[in-house]
């Protein structure tokens, strides 16, 4: 049998009284490359800092890479939504990207890992910027940098959470290319609002409100996602080259 | 400081070798140079790290430990060790594993310390000579042994940082991406902690427990304009502090200052001064 990236069972998780997550069911194949949408609070990074082990569920059975989310963590690359680090941090390219070869205490990094990270930099064209201070960097090279810092790693599943928040729309397309690219060698679960983007590029949708939705391939999942935003969707695919989605939902998306 | 009126002042111009020729004064520049190592190296994780009020919290609970010292009659240095460690390791844990926010954790201890050792004090038979010594420092007193304590210390402290520098770098920067990779955050932050805390220790002598916070980022924030590099901002760092240090050390001298005021003052107008040059 083929092993699962993610297996989740009646996973429920509730935060001051509040419920977060509940009754989740999910399960994610090796090489699968799923977008997590939903609205605001939906609980989309929570359920990825689940997978990662750093939140543990009330409820419910978790298992990455058939082990708990701690002892898979290492062969987990995860880029968050905010880093919020200090702009005048003395940190340059190179040396931020190396800290995602860590692998132990007393443990050096050897030419290998070097090399990992300027092969990493190329993969998001950033090896001019070898070294550049992080401060010095526009919002999307960051970006960049930090992905290059999760890919680095060689990770056998990948979290995004909101990737593509500060990269202009240009370089999006090529990310879309790049994750497409990588998700041939690695389970990618990325976490998004642009429902119309993600849905061009990805091979399922994981509708995420609370509860699960629905976890399917785009053209099932526009069906729900009236359900999880609570009014009607549009489905809008900005962005070329796409594919081109069948409409399941009415014209008049203004509310949305 | 009465000590010093038997030397000649004002006659002569006072040259630095000069000064040098008495003993006091060598000790005096050696505490300099062992306080800057001290402040340099860990000042750097303090100053990126954002911990400059924990690492005054410490430093003010650390005056508990001197106290001890006076009132079970031990070298109030050696006994501020295991104190200011505890009291380190306390912030860390409250903040970490009980619902308080970090800042309470510190505004709770930071007292409490002060207020043990002003119990301790009272409590001890006699009076305390040179407690002033501990608050506001007395650098051209420091004995023999406390310079050796300085060094030990000193060194503690390099070698930790040189064996876990990857750690202590990787959480100052992102805490949340280090634990991914799989370093054991929480446990290199109290360690980050007990080094602040023995640096503490290396200080207290030269500027007091008072004003100790001051050598713990002066020198680091002065030195971030210059790199963007965290090992050279450890050096850079260590070079003003002996240089600020030593121009202190002899105004005070000069004019007979009470001795951490003045380092304070000249550290404070350097960082004024460098700030405003980088501005223009």
């Amino acid at each position: 049998m083929k092993e699962k990236a993610v297996q989740m069972e009646h996973v429920s998780l509730e935060y001051n009284k509040i419920p977060i997550l509940s009754d989740i069911n999910l399960s994610i194949d090796e090489k699968e490359f799923v977008a997590v949408i939903g609205p605001n609070g939906g609980g989309k990074t929570t359920l990825l800092k689940i997978i990662l082990g750093l939140i543990k569920p009330d409820k419910g059975l978790v298992k990455v890479l058939g082990k708990s989310p701690e002892n898979a963590r290492t062969r987990i690359g995860y880029l968050p939504q905010h880093t919020n680090f200090d702009p005048s941090f003395p940190m340059n390219v190179f040396e931020c990207v190396l800290m995602g070869r860590y692998k132990g205490l007393f443990k050096n990094y050897s030419v290998e890992d070097k090399n990992a990270v300027l092969n990493a930099l190329k993969t998001v064209k950033m090896e001019e910027y070898v070294d550049r201070q992080l401060g010095r960097l526009s919002g999307g090279q960051i970006q960049r940098v930090l992905i290059a810092r999760t890919l680095v790693r060689e990770p056998e599943l990948l979290l995004l959470d909101e990737p593509m928040a500060s990269i202009d729309p240009e370089m999006q397309n090529e990310f879309y290319k790049l994750l497409a690219k990588i998700s041939k060698n690695m389970t990618i679960i990325m976490v998004s609002h642009d429902i119309g983007v993600v849905s061009a590029h990805v091979e399922n949708i994981i509708c995420l409100n609370r509860e699960l939705f629905c976890h399917s391939p785009p053209e099932l999942a526009v069906k729900s996602l009236a359900d999880v935003y609570q009014c009607p969707v549009e489905l809008i695919a900005h962005g070329i080259p796409h594919r081109v989605l069948d409409k399941h939902v009415k014209e008049n998306s203004d509310e949305y | 400081m009465e000590n010093l009126a038997h030397i000649p002042f004002g006659k002569e111009r006072i040259r630095m070798f000069e000064i040098l020729q008495y003993g006091f004064m060598q000790n005096a520049f050696i505490a300099a140079v062992l306080v800057s190592l001290a402040c340099g190296v860990v000042g750097t994780y303090v100053v990126i790290k954002k911990i400059v009020f924990i690492s005054g919290g410490i430093s003010h609970a650390a005056f508990g430990g001197i106290g001890l010292g006076y009132l079970i009659g031990l070298n109030p240095i050696i006994t501020a060790i295991p104190f200011s460690i505890l009291t380190a390791l306390s912030i860390g844990f409250l903040s970490k594993k009980v619902e308080l926010s970090e800042d309470t954790a510190i505004g709770i201890l930071w007292s409490v310390g002060m207020a043990l050792g002003i119990i301790f004090v009272n409590l001890s038979p006699g009076y305390a000579p040179d407690l002033m010594s501990y608050l506001f420092g007395s650098i051209l007193t420091v004995p023999l042994f406390d310079l050796i304590i300085m060094l030990v210390l000193d060194i503690i402290i390099l070698l930790t940082v040189f064996v876990f520098r990857r750690e202590f770098t990787a959480i100052s920067f992102d805490d949340e991406f280090s634990k991914v990779v799989g370093i054991p955050s929480d446990v290199m932050y109290m360690l980050l902690l007990c080094l602040v805390a023995l640096s503490v220790v290396v200080l207290i002598k030269a500027v007091g427990v008072i004003l100790i916070i001051a050598l713990l980022t002066i020198p680091a924030a002065i030195s971030k304009n210059f790199t963007y590099n965290i090992h050279r901002l450890m050096v850079y760092s260590t070079l003003t502090g002996i240089i600020l240090t030593s121009i202190g050390l002899w105004l005070s001298y000069l004019f007979n200052l009470a001795s951490g005021a003045t380092i304070v003052l000249v550290l404070g107008f350097a960082f004024i001064l460098v700030s405003l040059i980088k501005k223009i």
